[in-house]
């Protein structure tokens, strides 16, 4: 160990001991250069330790060579750390455990690190690998650094005799409690406290049970009630009434926890954005704007624990000097432009695509790395198709070389706009959810690359002057679109100029019946729903889905606002003050008269649902309400879902074993669950919304949408359960895939296997045994049988007609939902 | 108030459109029109016809309705097989079960005049009787599958059979700790709520919905409501008559919903295994007729 000054001095310190500092660790050790590797808890590799027992860990994207000191292949958790725990012992590696940095001070050659209650350690370069997790919150209350509390609860049956206090209102605080109370032999007196009055972050089960529990005298729930202060043994809380002192052995604190980002920037470090998705800003070699500190991990935005290896093998190499090195994806992205005309190496496709495409310009050859994984790459000849109006798409693409026509009429394909070279196209598909507007052709010999969904929106979120130039050419194409030929983009350059972004919350009203404003809207994603007040009742009149235009009956007739329009789901509309629409519309007098008859034929249908509204108000009423459940069930962000009819279903499941069978054996429906309104059911049942909640935070990518619209999960699922945290409808299961069924005919005339539908959990775990199968637990999830001829089999196999699948701007008609309910 | 982007009909939409309507409604009620014109034309053509001495099943009128009937039979029969086997392709089991409620009807008709109205005691006339006990159960299978679903609906009030059972587990966890403060005699009927098992009835209760000797109401009953106390007070008794009231309602529930799906499945109980009877009694028929040809 270098020792200067009496003190000891690393030429690296690395921070978390996950897969990425483990393997940056083995790295310096390998290299021979003084290192220390510093771990908050008293275990390596805290997230993947807090794993569930024999946790199958799968080892994604399958085409990435690991590059590391440390072995790492897919399998059970247990394995996975011995064989860490063994290798970092044989590989001289240093690592002090239960250590928390709480600071890191000085500049390169000479950083301080601060260490909780612990001598500070001296390194002359620091690795960042900590990971997104964070730290819990703390309780903010006198005594909150007690011994008595705690932030985790591993196993509730080693508590006895306690008088346990369990703070914090979400499904992590309430399963604790439970935890600790269900066994009345360990004799717990068990409180948990809920600053408010209701439990309404938690899952609707997990409070079902709690009350239950409640009533039986089992917990005591106090609402309403926070920690004031903690004192050895006992509690004093801040109550409706007052304080109160109660006895309290343990304390069990979940409230949540902080994202790393304050520590980070703390240490100097500059984030590419406000944004919450925002990474730090990086150079090739991992280094941010704090020169000396690196980040790699899923820190840096790389979730995949082969990814970390990588980086933490590469960083340390570049530390070490060696600056040649090529990143261990070279040979992916080499594939990737192979298929592209003329012979280049990768940097140069690299450099190709930052330079000419515009909204890339401003990336680092990194980030320029990282979003081409993400993305596919094509050229096509002169003429040729690249995608059609209609086809489902939520990808954005950038011109490279070449250029393209748009087929602005469906009618005339051969009236057409040009897109230019480094431009975009396709974003409407992106920020809509919806499908392609139009069909583009290749004009010229183009090259182009395709940004998945999850790319462009990584893109938008780190580089703001991307997604100010993807929303500036989205709306203006919006406002070209929506008023058909015609327009030129100067006509609508001072709208465009104009026009600014809301967001909606859901229910949030943006226009109110009755109102002299006169703004006019198109709703950029999300939709809206459309109440007239009738009778003293709001009625409900349409249902608006995203790229959509409304507010523009005021500024035409000048009228005060005839229909409230208010929020179905969290939306984003563009805001145009309506004068500047006034002006174009006094410059293009075809564009008036199109508008009002426009106008005309919308007061007829208006007047056509206000009508029956005095003669048959019940129909009206009921088609009100129904309207209201369904988009209350998420019908207003679906795109396809699954409605059951109660006043034909018998119950038989058949939808549900056509599921199964039509799936490698598993159902992902369920039919009994769910709501119901006037005998209209929505199953648990994949809804496809426009913007699936899903996708939020899949670390692989797996999930996408795919030809007709449908979500789906491919097979690089890793299984990590975020995807079923994340869906608010509950449609998503972790499930192995069964073993193979005896045929049915085997079945009918023997007996032989289960039966069709999905096998029973018991006969699935005994086969796989027996067949000595062993398959990970993955995500499971309605894909509306795509690939399939025919198209979803519950449907199909529905025999009375009661299963029916709808699309929401075609069921949320008043003809539609009156005549079903008749 | 707004103005909607047009979205033609999409290639998907053409795929899985499926109408909202119902297996007896299903496409202008189609396979209705096809059996009509099915019997109409067995009707008319069994006057028309002349065959002497009289209309048989052995006349070459009497083999031509037969074998349709008895290919009818088959195809009706192949629902079943419909129904399981989950295959690709453009079928909808809606559609097959439309055609089977109507072209099985027909089958009275056709059945019928295949006899030539000569009935006696043997292995044709079996097979005729078979035929019509699986129509008759069929048209109260179709009866009911009009009638009944809506009731299935309105008792289940948004909670699937496992949440109902689970409803009563926790009704029954909290009656317990209440009941212990309770006399003897008082606990045992308390216990013998609890003990009697939900499912453990016979077919007879789960169709009618009468259950008698039913524990739980004869515990409600013996702990009548007493005016002598406050209303709410805190005495073991009214928590536990309050629990057991709760008890009893949930248990409706679940013993509605037993008796709405008896009836919406006893009938095939009858439908299947005689149909698989009929097919039997059929080919015994068949071969017979070819045997004293």
């Amino acid at each position: 160990m270098p020792v200067e000054n009496g003190k000891a001095n690393y030429r690296v310190a690395i921070i978390g001991s996950g897969p990425a500092g483990l393997s940056a660790a083995a790295r310096a050790a390998a290299l021979g250069m003084s290192h220390m590797l510093i771990e908050k808890t008293d275990h390596l590799s805290d997230t993947i330790f807090k794993y569930q027992k024999g946790k199958h860990v799968m080892a994604t994207p399958s085409n990435l060579v690991l590059r590391s000191d440390l072995d790492f292949d897919a399998g059970k958790r247990e394995f996975i750390l011995d064989t860490w725990d063994e290798q970092i012992a044989s590989g001289k590696i240093n690592v002090q455990l239960n250590s928390e940095v709480s600071a890191i001070t000085g500049a390169a050659g000479n950083f301080v690190i601060e260490i909780k209650g612990g001598v500070p350690i001296h390194a002359e370069a620091v690795i960042m690998a900590i990971g997104t997790q964070g730290n819990p919150n703390k309780l903010r209350c006198p005594g909150a650094d007690l011994p008595l509390i705690q932030y985790q609860l591993d196993d509730p049956g080693e508590y006895f005799d306690e008088h346990i206090t369990v703070v914090g209102s979400g499904d992590a605080g309430i399963e604790n409690a439970l935890g600790l109370a269900a066994d009345p032999k360990q004799n717990n007196v068990v409180s948990i406290l809920n600053r408010g009055s209701d439990f309404a972050r938690a899952k609707s089960a997990n409070v079902k049970l709690l009350e239950e529990a409640e009533a039986a005298g089992r917990i005591f729930v106090r609402r309403e009630t926070a920690p004031a202060e903690v004192r050895p043994g006992e509690l004093v809380l801040e109550t409706r009434d007052g304080q109160e002192t109660i006895h309290c052995d343990r304390i069990i604190a979940r409230t949540g926890s902080q994202p790393p980002r304050g520590f980070v920037e703390g240490c100097g470090i500059h984030f590419t954005s406000e944004d919450r998705g925002a990474f730090p800003k990086l150079s090739p070699s991992f280094e941010t704007t704090q020169q000396g500190i690196h980040v790699i991990g899923a820190l840096a935005g790389y979730p995949l624990i082969k990814h970390c290896m990588n980086q933490g093998y590469d960083v340390v190499e570049f530390l070490n000097g060696n600056l040649d090195l090529k990143p261990a994806d070279e040979p992916i992205l080499a594939e990737k432009f192979s298929a592209l005309p003329g012979v280049r190496t990768v940097d140069q496709w690299l450099e190709t695509f930052r330079n000419n495409v515009v909204i890339l310009q401003e990336l680092s050859p990194l980030q320029m790395r990282e979003l081409m994984l993400d993305s596919t790459v094509a050229g096509y000849d002169a003429g040729e198709v690249i995608f059609e109006r209609n086809d489902p798409g939520s990808s954005m693409f950038g011109i490279a070389e070449g250029s393209v026509l748009v087929e602005v009429n469906p009618a005339d394909p051969t009236i057409t706009v040009p897109i230019e070279e480094g431009s975009i196209f396709g974003e409407v598909g992106l920020i809509s959810g919806r499908r392609r507007g139009s069909t583009i052709r290749a004009a010229e010999p183009t090259i182009v690359m395709e940004l998945s969904r999850t790319a462009a929106l990584k893109l938008m979120a780190t580089a703001p002057s991307a997604a100010r130039a993807v929303n500036a050419i989205s709306i203006e194409r919006q406002l070209l679109q929506m008023f058909g030929s015609g327009l030129t983009k100067a006509d609508v350059a001072q709208l465009v100029e104009a026009a600014e972004l809301v967001d909606v919350r859901a229910g949030q009203v943006v226009v109110t019946e009755g109102a002299e404003d006169k703004d006019v809207y198109v709703i950029r994603r999300g939709s809206m729903i459309v109440e007239k007040m009738i009778g003293g009742a709001p009625v409900f009149l349409s249902y608006l889905p995203a790229g959509s235009c409304f507010g523009e009956m005021a500024i035409v007739d000048g009228s005060p606002r005839n229909a409230t329009v208010k929020a179905a789901i969290k939306s984003e509309v563009v805001r145009f003050p309506g004068e500047a629409f006034v002006a174009l519309l006094d410059r293009k007098p075809a564009l008036r008269a199109k508008a009002m008859a426009e106008m005309a034929s919308r007061r007829e249908v208006n007047s056509f649902i206000e009508s029956p509204k005095d003669s048959f108000g019940s129909a009206v009423d009921m088609y009100s309400e129904t309207a209201r459940f369904l988009i209350d069930n998420g019908i207003g962000e679906a795109t396809d879902v699954l409605l059951i009819d109660e006043k034909l279903c018998v119950g038989c499941d058949n939808c549900e074993k056509a599921c199964a069978d039509s799936h490698d054996g598993l159902s992902r429906l369920d039919r009994e669950a769910g709501r119901t309104y006037a005998h209209l059911h929505v199953p648990t049942s994949c809804r496809h919304c426009e913007h699936p909640h899903c996708m939020a935070d899949c670390p692989p990518n797996a999930i996408k949408r795919g030809p007709d619209g449908e979500v789906f999960i491919d097979d690089t699922c890793i299984g990590c359960g975020n995807c079923q945290r994340n869906c608010p409808y509950g449609v998503i299961r972790m499930d192995a895939k069964p073993p193979e069924k005896p045929s049915l005919l085997s079945w009918l005339m023997f007996g032989a296997g289960p039966g069709p539908g999905e096998a029973s959990y018991s006969w699935r775990k005994k086969t796989a045994e027996k067949q000595g199968r062993e398959s990970p637990k993955v995500a499971i999830k309605c894909d509306m049988c795509s690939g399939i001829d025919g198209g979803p089999a519950c449907v199909r196999a529905c025999p009375t007609g009661a299963a029916i699948r709808v699309t929401p701007e075609k069921f949320l008609t008043f003809t539609k939902l009156s005549e079903d309910a008749g | 108030m707004a103005t909607i982007p047009d979205q033609p009909q999409n290639q998907r939409e053409r795929r899985q459109s499926s109408d909202h309507e119902s297996f007896l409604s299903h496409r202008n009620m189609r396979w209705l029109k096809v059996a009509l014109v099915l019997c109409l034309v067995a009707i008319v053509s069994y006057f028309w016809i002349d065959v002497s001495p009289r209309h048989n099943g052995g006349s070459w009128y009497g083999y031509t309705l037969g074998t349709i009937g008895a290919l009818l039979i088959v195809w009706l029969s192949l629902l079943g097989i419909r129904k399981r086997n989950i295959t690709a392709g453009r079928w909808s089991l809606k559609a097959w079960t439309s055609a089977h409620v109507y072209l099985g009807l027909a089958l009275i008709v056709i059945g019928t005049l295949h006899t030539g109205f000569q009935l006696g005691w043997n292995v044709h006339t079996l097979a005729y009787v078979l035929m019509m006990v699986v129509i008759l159960s069929g048209i109260y299978g179709v009866a009911v599958y009009a009638t009944l679903p809506a009731s299935l609906s309105n008792n289940a009030r948004e909670m699937t059979r496992s949440q109902m059972v689970e409803a009563l587990a926790a009704i029954d966890r909290q009656l317990q700790s209440a009941a212990q403060p309770l006399g003897r005699e008082e606990s045992d009927l308390v216990i013998a709520a609890l003990e009697q098992g939900t499912f453990d009835w016979g077919i007879g209760s789960r169709l009618s919905g009468r259950y008698r000797k039913c524990a739980t109401t004869r515990a409600l009953a013996y702990f009548a409501d007493d005016w002598s106390r406050p209303v709410g007070s805190d005495d073991p008794k009214d928590k536990v008559r309050a629990l057991l009231g709760r008890r009893k309602s949930q248990l409706d529930q679940i013993r509605r919903h037993l008796r709405i799906r008896a009836l919406l499945e006893v009938w095939l109980y009858i439908h299947i295994p005689v149909t698989i009877a009929l097919l039997a009694a059929l080919t015994a028929h068949v071969i017979s007729v070819f045997y004293y040809w």
